[in-house]
């Protein structure tokens, strides 16, 4: 018995269609990127990746500045999140009174939602002046990117190192109070472990958040195309670097280029999100 | 002695304890850090005018962001048009039908999007409106916002869609209506409160972005003619200008700030009052 009416399947058909649009818009976005940005990959080659003069004016591509500062920002600021982020979720799931830390948890989730180009807003009029006041020679930096970023991914790592810290089995952990340890010890003896691909998943999926990343970035980074081996040297980013340029590209050379570096982006965005999405899922699984 | 490993380990927990809740703290507090910061800066700067004008050169007084309001409302309104119900029918075949290597191969490709950057997306949209029309305009900022909604109100939908018990499609289907009228008029219904916040946030998260309208939407210092010319957005115009070198546009961007953080909260503590005597 499987007989399909002639509406069922027609109301079937057209629905599978619009769910194919998405299917169709990633295909169509891969190609296109591919497409527009040829005739750079042709010119240049994959050492388009690793040389580092970026003068358009003489068509002369590399985007090995752009790489550095996007991958060195990115990491500058899993650096503070993720401690703080896991710090943050232990206290809330753990130690804090349900009120407190649901209190805590719609704040949190709250700061995701406040648009990056408000948070680039702070970034300049309090960020930059107080790095100056550091000692930082120009204010804006690598540095102060990497800060702003760690406040936008924050409230990820936090809330999602709280829904795995959630999955821990009681048992395990009335086990060791049990044995008389301390609510730290807990934590650190059974409930951290447990949670670890969780938590690597977690900062995995920040990280592909913060690589993408493009107004906070632009507005503090410096945009200056040069690898400096000091965090308070201006830098640049990738994503910061099309849309800086892309808007005034005079040459279709600079524009191919700028949609080059924008497949690079994707590219390791989509790699970063498959690892993220590998840990939680192997999460899910085991819940 | 033991009294003494006691008295270490109890110094370590509670040594702890505080480290984390200095770390709860920091993660909390600067939501409202922010939040007091722009109410501050922008509240000195918005008035009535404000709202009501368009922009005057630099220097001259009395200048407003009444076509990026406009603008915004009109460039996030289209792209729901366009994403919304692409996202949610999307969303029905995959919670009702979404098995087997077609669906598996849509959800891959609503993850690989929604990871993507919205620098990229705009690249997309620029690649596809912008380049061959040889025009900035207010529909290719709006196809760029949609692609980034349709995928979070895709797998959003199917997540409630999922949450109807099965219970329901069994009694509707007993009394002999058409599987299609079922999904339709019963199923999406049921679910109605949670795609509806769904698509709610989804419009105020791209109500925020900046990235993919620099080199599509672009900006306009006018009341925008039409959707197929260049539009100021609330966002775009913060982002110009916070990066001017002028004092009033600075105090413009504070106050501009205000205004788009107070919609995007609103509707984010909105809908999640809303859904709460559900979820619990």
């Amino acid at each position: 018995m499987n007989v399909e009416r002639t509406g069922d399947r027609l109301f079937r058909m057209a629905i599978a269609g619009f769910a194919g649009v998405i299917l169709v818009a990633v295909l169509a976005l891969a190609w296109q990127l591919a497409r527009e940005s040829a005739s750079t990959w042709k010119a240049f080659g994959p050492s388009f990746l690793w040389t580092s003069t970026w003068d358009p004016v003489a068509d002369v591509f590399g985007a090995l500045p752009f790489l550095y500062g996007t991958v060195v920002s990115s990491l500058l600021a899993l650096l503070i999140a993720v401690p703080l982020g896991v710090g943050a979720a232990v206290f809330l799931t753990e130690l804090a009174p349900k009120r407190v830390a649901d209190l805590l948890m719609f704040a949190i989730e709250l700061l995701a939602a406040v648009p990056s180009v408000i948070l680039g807003l702070m970034g300049i009029f309090i960020l930059v002046p107080f790095m100056r006041a550091l000692g930082s020679p120009y204010g804006v930096g690598m540095l102060t990117a990497g800060l702003i970023l760690s406040f936008m991914i924050l409230p990820y790592i936090t809330t999602i190192t709280r829904e795995v810290l959630l999955t821990v089995p009681r048992p395990l952990k009335e086990a060791m109070y049990a044995l008389g340890a301390t609510r730290w010890e807990v934590v650190r003896g059974v409930s951290l472990p447990f949670a670890r691909s969780g938590i690597v998943g977690a900062v995995f999926l920040s990280l592909g958040r913060a690589l993408g990343e493009t107004m906070a970035v632009t507005m503090v980074i410096g945009n200056t195309p040069r690898i400096s081996a000091s965090l308070f040297d201006p830098g640049y980013s990738m994503a910061a670097v099309i849309a800086n340029e892309l808007a005034e590209a005079a040459s279709d050379a600079h524009l191919s280029a700028l949609v080059a570096i924008g497949l690079t982006l994707m590219a390791v965005t989509i790699v970063v999100n498959g690892a993220a999405r590998l840990m939680l899922s192997r999460l899910g699984r085991r819940r | 002695m033991n009294a003494a490993v006691y008295a270490r380990r109890k110094k370590v927990n509670a040594l702890m304890f505080a480290l984390t809740a200095a770390c709860a703290a920091v993660a909390s507090g600067t939501l409202l850090a922010i939040l007091g910061y722009i109410a501050w800066k922008g509240a000195s700067a918005l008035s009535w005018s404000f709202l009501m004008n368009l922009p005057r050169p630099v220097g001259e007084p009395g200048g407003g962001i009444a076509n990026s309001i406009v603008g915004s409302a009109k460039v996030v309104g289209l792209a729901g048009a366009l994403g919304i119900p692409v996202g949610v029918l999307g969303g029905v075949y995959l919670a009702e039908y979404g098995r087997g290597r077609y669906a598996f191969a849509v959800r891959y490709a609503a993850d690989v999007m929604n990871g993507v950057p919205s620098i990229v997306v705009g690249l997309f949209a620029y690649a596809l409106i912008v380049h061959p029309m040889k025009k900035f305009s207010a529909l290719s900022g709006s196809v760029a916002l949609a692609f980034i909604m349709v995928p979070i109100v895709l797998r959003n939908t199917e997540e409630f869609l999922r949450l109807v018990p099965g219970t329901i499609r069994e009694a509707a289907l007993a009394l002999g209506v058409p599987r299609w009228k079922v999904t339709l008029l019963v199923i999406l219904p049921t679910a109605g409160r949670g795609i509806v916040t769904g698509a709610l946030l989804a419009l105020a998260r791209v109500a925020g972005e900046t990235a993919p309208l620099i080199f599509t939407a672009f900006g306009n210092r006018f009341e925008g003619s039409g959707m197929l010319n260049p539009i100021a957005t609330l966002p775009h115009t913060i982002y110009t200008y916070a990066i001017s070198p002028y004092e009033d546009w600075h105090d413009q961007a504070w106050a501009a700030a205000l205004i788009l953080m107070a919609f995007v909260l609103a509707v984010n503590a909105a809908t999640r009052l809303w859904l709460r005597p559900r979820s619990t």
